[in-house]
């Protein structure tokens, strides 16, 4: 099957969503998604960030689709022609979601420990306007005590579902949930039970948002302070590939690697997640990479530093050994000589 | 015209390196001359300052010490963002950020604050990109007549919230002039 977004034509398998074949593609079409991640089933259709125009229906059917599609949950069709970024009625539906999505978030980045790599503030910072028009109290919630390892802030929360996926597919108890309705719906523990599940710290990488934070990382450093490297450990549970989150010679936290859209490539367990958090449990592999404008590469190598070595040119670069000495003045002897002639002699090289 | 003649810049004066004469030799004239300079400046005006105690006119963008405001009921403003430490050149700043006590809502505005909060004055420039960055209003570049106080030890220019914050008698002051007004 074919299909051209903005203008740019690749063959999908049947059955291809059309962000799928956007990601495929890659760079500036990929449309932003908050509530769609393609490692949990059923997921997305909820946000309504990934709004395309779907210029021409498929090849049998020319016909253009009379209004946007969520991109996430819409399947491609042969001949199909889609526009992103390229249109101004996706650009300006995608302005509109984003300030409906903020309506009720708290914005207080400079508190959360989500800032910097949050899904969100990337979407506001594309599509977002730089001032409020909602001037009506923000909903709020209690502060919810639902374990010793993860944070909930109701308040941050989008109601994306991520977090209920996680736990129905990867876990097999699921303790929380979405909570009434409405304006009133918000994600809690049934009668304030605590989330103990081996593989529920997930939760906290595919929250797209800070709701879900990791209570050991809590307030300790902002994640542009933190060299993130990969690293690995023999994980009796699960894969054992996790980012681990440096500060000098301190992990601070540990979460799964996430990918280019921001989706955990390999789920992690609570014992990786939470209790190694000593350099000797891990292996680590190199600098981890992230896109080239995301603040987390502020002041950050993400290649390996090796010092160059030309073996021909060692006196070219480093000197001769005597003149080193003598620019560190270090015990400098004048009267030393060099293959038996005094030092300012000029057989010297 | 041959290269070692030309002059692009049209300053160019050839060096002579003629012997001198006795007289010159002497170096009488030359010391005479001198000295005329060094007189002459005597009775100029002076060129420096008596520092501490007076102080030049300054301009009315001026950068003097830095300060971290409190908020008219007197709590801090800083919630130790870190954006200010990203955004310093000189990577002067350093903070360590903390989570607000129950019986702490009097002291600090928001949730988290800064337990540490360190400036490397001899590290800063200047130049105001933490006030830029600061999303909060909390830190701010001051109008104060020293920028930084003369002292021995190196570590005496780190400065910590102890020099930084602003003292509780100028944020009620404020206060007061904000209800007046």
């Amino acid at each position: 099957m074919k299909v051209t977004i903005d203008g740019q034509a690749i063959e999908v398998e049947p059955g291809t969503t059309i962000l799928q074949a956007a990601r495929m593609i890659g760079g500036e079409v990929v449309p932003p998604a908050m509530c769609y991640h393609s490692k949990l089933k059923g997921s997305g259709g909820k946000c309504r960030c990934c709004l395309v125009e779907v210029a021409k229906g498929s090849e049998a059917d020319p016909r253009p689709m009379p209004k946007l599609m969520a991109s996430c949950v819409t399947g491609c069709q042969d001949g199909m022609e889609i526009n992103s970024k390229s249109s101004p009625r996706v650009q300006e539906a995608r302005k509109s979601v984003t300030e409906f999505l903020l309506i009720n978030h708290p914005l207080d980045c400079p508190v959360c420990d989500q800032a910097g790599e949050c899904d969100l503030q990337n979407l506001s910072f594309e599509h977002g306007k730089s001032e409020s028009r909602f001037i009506e109290e923000k909903r709020t919630f209690e502060p919810e005590d639902i374990g010793p390892n993860i944070q909930l802030h109701m308040n941050r929360c989008i109601l994306c579902y991520r977090c209920v996926m996680v736990a129905d597919q990867l876990t097999d108890n699921r303790v929380h949930g979405v909570m009434d309705r409405g304006d009133h719906s918000n994600i809690s523990t049934c009668i304030s039970k605590a989330i103990d599940n081996e593989f529920s710290g997930n939760m906290i990488d595919v929250c797209p948002v800070g709701a879900l934070t990791d209570k050991t990382f809590r307030f300790k450093s902002r994640v542009w302070f933190n060299k993130p490297y990969d690293a690995h450990r023999d994980c009796p549970t699960c894969s054992g590939k996790t980012t681990v989150w440096m500060f000098g010679n301190e992990i601070q936290r540990v979460t799964g690697r996430k990918d280019e859209f921001h989706e955990v490539e390999e789920f992690i367990c609570n014992g990786c997640r939470f209790d190694h958090k000593d350099v000797n449990d891990w292996v680590i592999e190199g600098p981890r990479a992230f896109e080239k404008d995301s603040v987390i590469n502020q002041n950050n190598y993400v290649k390996k530093l090796e010092t160059v070595v030309i073996n021909t040119e060692e006196t070219i670069l480093l000197g001769r050994e005597v003149d080193r000495k003598k620019i560190s003045m270090a015990e400098i002897d004048y009267n030393e000589k060099i293959d038996g002639n005094p030092v300012n002699s000029t057989k010297n090289g | 015209m041959s290269i070692q003649e030309i002059s692009l810049s049209g300053r160019k004066k050839v060096v002579s390196n003629k012997e001198m004469t006795f007289l010159e030799r002497m170096y009488l004239i030359a010391i005479f001359k001198g000295l005329w300079i060094t007189l002459k400046h005597l009775f100029r005006k002076k060129a420096t300052i008596q520092y501490p105690e007076q102080v030049r006119e300054r301009s009315e963008v001026y950068r003097g010490q830095h300060m971290l405001k409190r908020d008219e009921l007197g709590r801090e403003n800083c919630t130790a963002c870190g954006l200010c430490a990203l955004s310093c050149p000189a990577e002067a700043i350093t903070m360590k950020a903390a989570e607000r006590k129950a019986d702490e809502m009097h002291l600090y505005r928001e949730e988290k604050y800064a337990e540490i909060y360190e400036i490397n004055m001899l590290r800063c420039i200047f130049c105001g990109l933490c006030e830029e960055a600061c999303p909060k209003d909390a830190i701010y570049l001051t109008i104060s007549k020293e920028l930084v106080p003369a002292n021995y030890d190196r570590e005496d220019f780190i400065f910590g919230k102890d020099k930084l914050v602003m003292p509780l008698d100028i944020a009620m002051k404020n206060n007061q002039l904000k209800t007046v007004n």
